[in-house]
């Protein structure tokens, strides 16, 4: 196999394309640096690849997919291009007695081209957990540093929200919300007989045309990807300000296989599969930033081996790989009759919920430590398959008396998600598997996990919330759940959240993180690993919000000792 | 000359291409886009199905079931004219389990009919047939006659996918009630809630 060198040496090379990689990718070509991308995956074309506005009818599978295989579930026909649970010639493995799913994407824009939009700030509160309960450990940076990041993404990207003086949910710059949907209107009242904080959500979604993209124009469809940019994704609000600057190269489908360390101990180059060839390339610069998804950017430093770095690239205190969170996530559905009354309306709204449920219960002492928001959902939506399985199973029989029940029925649950903040324990963490590889010869990963007590608990919290909601409400909670099993109390798999970080984590001593408060490794100064995998902790937050203020941050850091000469 | 879909397309396209940083088009050009592609599609829709997947004697007994689970009434039509069966067919032709338990399943009905009324399903009395179904459509009464396990278990999955065609149809959508997929400047909020 012949490996070809690109002449050329980029002022900085960014693996991945996502909230992060795109991120980067606009600062630091507007700061005036040459930069290569490199996308594992092809690139995005919205004309082509979305599927907005489009009726399940007009589909012949009617979004069922081939086989029915879509029938629920994530990877439905509509959905923008965005990833899956399992990529042909891409095994990953679990451990004996772990259970781990991991949903990669590979494509410009990466899993924000489907993510639901939910932008969080991480409290104050949530950089300094060892310091308030004694579990995990601080961040090496505070809410005051990143505070002015989260103003600069959300001023960029657009985000509606409220001002509410929350404790755990700080207030940002937000564009006005939409009103409440008939759901939300609901659940709300319920909330305020239970002293429950229900607010408008926090979405990346439009409801003013904002720096040059039109308002939301209320389809509800974010997932399937918007053709007006009305949504926050990388490959429509990220990646074109920087192509605008003439000093962005990307590169689609190249595959990160390796970094090559120089005599000097720096990054010099990654080594890259062009999957159109199956050749090998490398690209050249002065500074690397890996924003390749959080396990993808353990797996490259882990797979980066050499004799000045033996246990892998940055790896020096043993963390990588180690540290895995995802959220802690249970789900419930209630059945609310007081939504047969509605009159058929448009219920549709953005692409997500209008009204959430930040953690309320910071102020008290509690089974378990940390806390979770609630996301919640339902109504009058586009009719979908797989929509009447239950009403089939529960009401069973056929002919005008099934019909009218559905009918009746339609747009009369409210689903429940409950997303919580997981302490790392030592049970949870990603290595090299000693035997699998990819199909670009590269070694797969291998995962570890287990729930501990403390998430259990809270998993429990949130199915004794949701009911009592929905029985406050007047209505029916219908999930049924186990204290014990594979998912007690509802508990989802980890990953299945889709909302892993923490595997190359930063922290104040060498010993003990990988990266400082930059994203930069501690052992290499010309690489920045700036996806979720430089979190520390996981808290109750969706993690793009910070993911993307943290590179913003890291980027503007990077700009400035590139200019100092220090790279 | 009226605008067609292709130039549509291929007009976002050029956007696009010139760098344009947002690839905004204007709300009218996509609902126009949409139209036309429903337009082109019932164009091209072809009246005579032949089925992918069943035998033509299977899918007749197919139709009726469809019909018989989300049958026509006054205001509505039913699942034949929803495309159920079409639906069904296509996703039974691709998917060796679903081909297992429908394609069994239709032919343990027509046993079971012939054991018990000595002709099969489509052959048999509206009276019978309705004896049958009565017997299948609900989970308790395989508990009380293993017997009809097969059948219970193939009329509750043939139930789902005859919904699914149903509610997924411009009719069964109607039907329902649904109101959206479309561009609004202002969302409405929820407008308000009958007297009980």
């Amino acid at each position: 196999m012949q490996v070809k060198r690109t002449p050329k040496t980029y002022d900085v090379c960014v693996i991945g394309s996502g909230a992060s990689g795109g991120t980067a990718a606009k600062v630091l070509t507007e700061g005036g640096l040459s930069v290569a991308l490199l996308e594992a995956g092809p690139p995005l074309v919205p004309e082509r690849d979305y599927k907005e506005h489009v009726w399940p009818y007009d589909l012949p599978h009617r979004g069922a997919g081939v086989g029915g295989r879509a029938r629920r579930g994530l990877e439905d026909e509509f959905l923008a291009p965005n990833g899956a649970w399992e990529i042909e010639g891409e095994p990953y493995v679990s451990a004996p007695g772990s259970k781990f799913r991991w949903f990669r994407s590979r494509i410009v824009g990466g899993r924000t081209n489907h993510w639901g939009r939910i932008a969080l700030r991480l409290a104050p509160v949530d950089f300094k957990v060892r310091w308030h309960d004694g579990m995990g450990d601080d961040w090496p940076v505070g809410y005051d540093e990143v505070a002015p990041y989260y103003d600069k993404v959300e001023s960029y990207i657009g985000v509606f929200g409220t001002k509410e003086n929350i404790p755990s949910a700080p207030d940002g710059i937000f564009l006005p919300p939409p009103k409440p949907r008939c759901t939300e209107t609901i659940i709300k009242k319920a909330c305020d007989k239970l002293s429950i904080l229900c607010v408008p959500s926090r979405l990346a979604i439009l409801t003013q045309s904002h720096n040059g993209r039109a308002a939301c124009h209320y389809c509800a469809q974010c997932g399937r990807g918007c053709i007006t940019a009305s949504n926050f994704s990388s490959s429509q609000v990220m990646i074109p300000p920087a192509q605008k600057t003439g000093r962005l190269t990307l590169i689609t489908g190249a595959m990160a296989r390796e970094l090559i360390v120089g005599k000097d101990g720096k990054v010099a180059a990654v080594s890259f599969i062009d999957k159109a060839t199956r050749g090998e390339q490398r690209i050249y610069a002065r500074a690397f930033v890996v924003a390749a998804s959080a396990c993808e950017s353990a797996r490259l430093l882990l797979n980066s081996r050499s004799t000045l770095f033996p246990d892998g690239l940055a790896n020096s205190s043993g963390v990588v790989g180690r540290y895995l969170m995802d959220s802690v996530g249970s789900n419930g559905v209630g059945y609310f009759p007081a939504l047969e009354k509605m009159p058929a309306h448009n219920h549709d709204g953005v692409g997500g919920m209008h009204m959430y449920l930040p953690w309320w219960k910071f102020d008290r002492k509690n089974e378990f430590l940390r806390g979770y928001h609630t996301e919640f959902g339902g109504g009058r939506g586009m009719p979908g398959v797989g929509d009447y399985d239950d009403i089939c199973d529960d009401f069973e029989g056929y002919g005008a008396p099934l019909k009218q029940e559905c009918k009746k029925r339609y747009g009369t649950y409210i689903g429940f998600a409950g997303r919580g903040e997981m302490i790392p324990n030592e049970n949870c963490y990603c290595e090299i598997d000693p035997s699998a590889v990819d199909q670009w010869g590269i070694p797969a990963l291998r995962f570890h996990w287990k729930w501990s007590d403390n998430e259990i608990k809270m998993a429990r919290d949130m199915q004794q919330t949701y009911r009592e909601i929905t029985e406050a409400a007047g209505g029916t909670y219908v999930t049924t759940i186990r204290p014990d099993g594979p998912h007690p109390y509802g508990i989802a798999d980890g990953g299945v959240i889709i909302h892993e970080v923490g595997t190359v984590r930063m922290g104040a001593h060498p010993a003990t993180s990988a990266l400082n408060q930059y994203c930069q490794a501690h052992d290499v100064k010309n690489l920045f690993v700036t996806d979720g995998a430089c979190f520390v902790t996981n808290a109750d937050k969706n993690p793009t919000l910070t993911i993307m203020a943290l590179t913003w941050r890291a980027s503007d850091y990077l700009i400035d000792q590139a200019k100092k000469g220090n790279l | 000359m009226p605008i067609s879909r292709r130039d549509i397309l291929r007009s976002l396209t050029l956007t696009a291409v010139s760098g344009s940083v947002l690839r905004v088009i204007p709300l009218e050009a996509a609902e126009y886009a949409h139209r036309t592609v429903n337009a082109e599609k019932a164009q091209a829709e072809d009246h005579d199905y032949t089925p992918k997947f069943f035998s033509a004697h299977d899918y007749k007994t197919l139709q009726a079931l469809c019909q018989t689970i989300i049958p026509s009434d006054e205001n509505s039509k039913g699942a034949i004219e929803a495309g159920a069966p079409e639906f069904i067919d296509l996703i039974t032709s691709e998917n060796k389990d679903y081909q297992v338990a429908l394609g069994g399943g239709l032919m343990w009905l027509d046993n079971t009919c012939v054991d018990r009324y000595g002709k099969t399903y489509r052959e048999s009395t509206s009276g019978q047939q309705k004896e049958i179904l009565d017997r299948i459509a609900y989970r308790k009464n395989a508990k009380s006659d293993p017997s009809l396990g097969q059948g219970v278990e193939f009329f509750g999955f043939l139930r789902k996918l005859t919904a699914d065609g149903y509610f997924t149809s411009e009719i069964g959508i109607e039907y329902l009630g649904y109101i959206g997929n479309t561009f609004l400047k202002e969302f409405p909020g929820c407008p308000p809630v009958p007297e009980a």
